[in-house]
């Protein structure tokens, strides 16, 4: 289908200043990703300048149908990488046309945590580490296994390669590519240890912006298995039994704890996430207890555990900060399922303003 | 899935100095290649320069769980020729937090052997003849074999053409090209006498960097069967009866041997080599008694046997270099799936430091 290749790749530059904005926001169960697109008159680098638009909120369980229109309020722009030129990417949120944030908007309560000045003077770094699983489309079994059975166990996959080991290369290969020239900060991809599941890396990203550039990842992958044919679950435990989970491990370090003496504040911040074990558990992704088991280098969802290069812990300390007295840490309890506004506001609440 | 494609070669060049670097190491089998990719901020030539990284030696078993994290030192770079543009691929050795190479880590030991003041003298060289056997996937039965039967006997396949010779020419010749790309020191190629078995040479080689250019030349091997859809086998005797093993015969001179009156030092290095045949045929590669039976081109496995252009010899020593006086030789024993950082530092140390 090289004719519709063709049209698809057109470069519109030389013909016009017009530019197509996708505006891209969060639907009505927290993780199901909408977007739709407009043309604007030239190109624009600043969220600010964009104009706010509206969708159908009652066709994304987000309005009621006698009064569906829910306005999006465009946030952070990226190039985007299917239409290039000066196409962009919008991650938006949501109000109500009064201007309040409509319930699943979980960006807005996070703003405002990371623009409190404690916040802002602690410049809370954040590295999210998201782990997903490819399914063959139709019979949404993990791409790479046989119809109906099982591959051998676990061992020979993590960061294997190899036919045999690797499932779907193409897809992570062509979304690490694609997330650069979007201008995401990703940082880097590996194969998992569960056959057909892989991880990239997003970061270290500043305060809110963690949070908009893994939903554009995310929504970036999500458009690339479309045009594979495959199907990307991000199900915290998509293969019950003796098959690893998928997480979304977040590390993070402020100011403070990346100079020197970081050590003892890092401590003290585990100390407190500890004490709120319970409310982070409950907003770190559903299903996550199907996942934190206390096997499969995980702890279990009950016991709040940390230390120094244990991957069995709910909070792991590299040895480099231990050595060097000061970094970052860890969490490795969200589920890959988490909301990026909720988890990174809430250990920046917890650790910085409690 | 052209779009696809378009998004794995998109050439970042013009939108980002970032580039992505992909790690390479062995894992706890001392033959499974792992790999992982990270973004770094602009390009990078010398290896010194890159940053140690690290990996969960758990999943590749080498580090338990609670103390999980091995160390990766970047020790060879070489240009990616699957992302192409400013990427590339590191080779790198594994170490203990503390320093000290992990059990599995060969290429340290490899590493003091070929600084030896002695050793580094001679300036040695090798040329690693690596043959291989590609297999279909899921069956594990040679590519171009019948399943479930036998093609016909041995002798039409070593360097034959056409449908029924060669099978999976495209694999041999672009990993040939993709090998170049990268800057591999790859001298050639043939069909071998097994049909679907193949062959690639690298070298000559200096020292150490025939280990690490031969096992990057593996890794863009397997990652060539993975876009395949093929597997590739570097077992020594994939098929039991009669048909030709696999081997990784090794080409070796000092520069004594490349001059004159290097024919005379050939004679001792290969009768110090025959004092230590037990012990070299213990690090040659496992399964070997299975291919080493004196019949198809190989010696005996207990026998140590050297002559001048024989084939069912141990060590086969050239006619040019016997006329000339100089030159190199080959030791027929090591296997295909020998480590190259062993034997090449284990036939230096037998014939220049004992």
């Amino acid at each position: 289908m090289s004719l519709l290749t063709d049209l698809i790749n057109l470069n519109l530059s030389d013909t016009t200043q017009k530019i197509i904005a996708e505006y891209i926001w969060i639907g009505g169960s927290g993780m199901d990703l909408r977007s739709k697109a407009r043309t604007l008159s030239g190109p624009v680098s600043d969220p600010s300048k964009l104009p706010k638009w509206n969708y159908d909120g009652s066709s994304t369980g987000q309005a009621p149908g006698e009064d569906s229109e829910v306005i999006l309020y465009p946030q952070a722009i990226f190039k985007d990488p299917f239409r290039r030129g000066n196409n962009i990417l919008v991650i938006c949120d949501a109000y109500t046309p009064a201007g309040e944030p409509i319930p699943t908007n979980k960006r807005a309560g996070a703003a405002k945590i990371f623009s409190h000045p404690n916040v802002v003077a602690e410049v809370p770094w954040y590295g999210l580490e998201q782990e997903y699983t490819l399914l063959k489309k139709d019979v949404h079994w993990p791409l790479g296994w046989p119809t109906g059975g099982f591959p051998g166990p676990q061992g020979p996959y993590y960061c294997g390669i190899g036919a045999d080991k690797a499932f779907g290369r193409d897809i992570v290969d062509s979304h690490y590519k694609a997330c650069l020239y979007a201008g995401v900060n990703i940082s880097g991809i590996n194969g998992e240890v569960m056959p057909g599941q892989w991880e990239f890396q997003v970061g270290p990203s500043v305060g809110i912006s963690a949070g908009d550039e893994l939903w554009v990842a995310r929504y970036i992958l999500e458009r690339i298995t479309e045009i594979a044919g495959v199907v990307v679950s991000f199900d915290p435990k998509p293969i019950p039994g003796d098959w690893n989970g998928a997480g979304c491990h977040t590390n993070y370090s402020t100011k403070s704890m990346r100079n020197p003496g970081g050590y003892e504040i890092i401590k003290k911040a585990i100390d407190k996430l500890g004490l709120r074990h319970k409310e982070h558990i409950a907003a770190y992704g559903e299903g996550n207890e199907r996942r934190l088991t206390g096997r499969h280098e995980t702890a279990d969802i009950n016991t709040f555990l940390w230390g120094v290069a244990n991957r069995g812990a709910s909070i792991r300390v590299g040895r480099d900060t231990e050595k060097e007295g000061k970094g970052y840490f860890e969490d490795r309890r969200p589920a890959s399922n988490m909301d990026p506004y909720v988890v990174t506001s809430m250990i920046a609440e917890t650790t910085i303003l409690l």
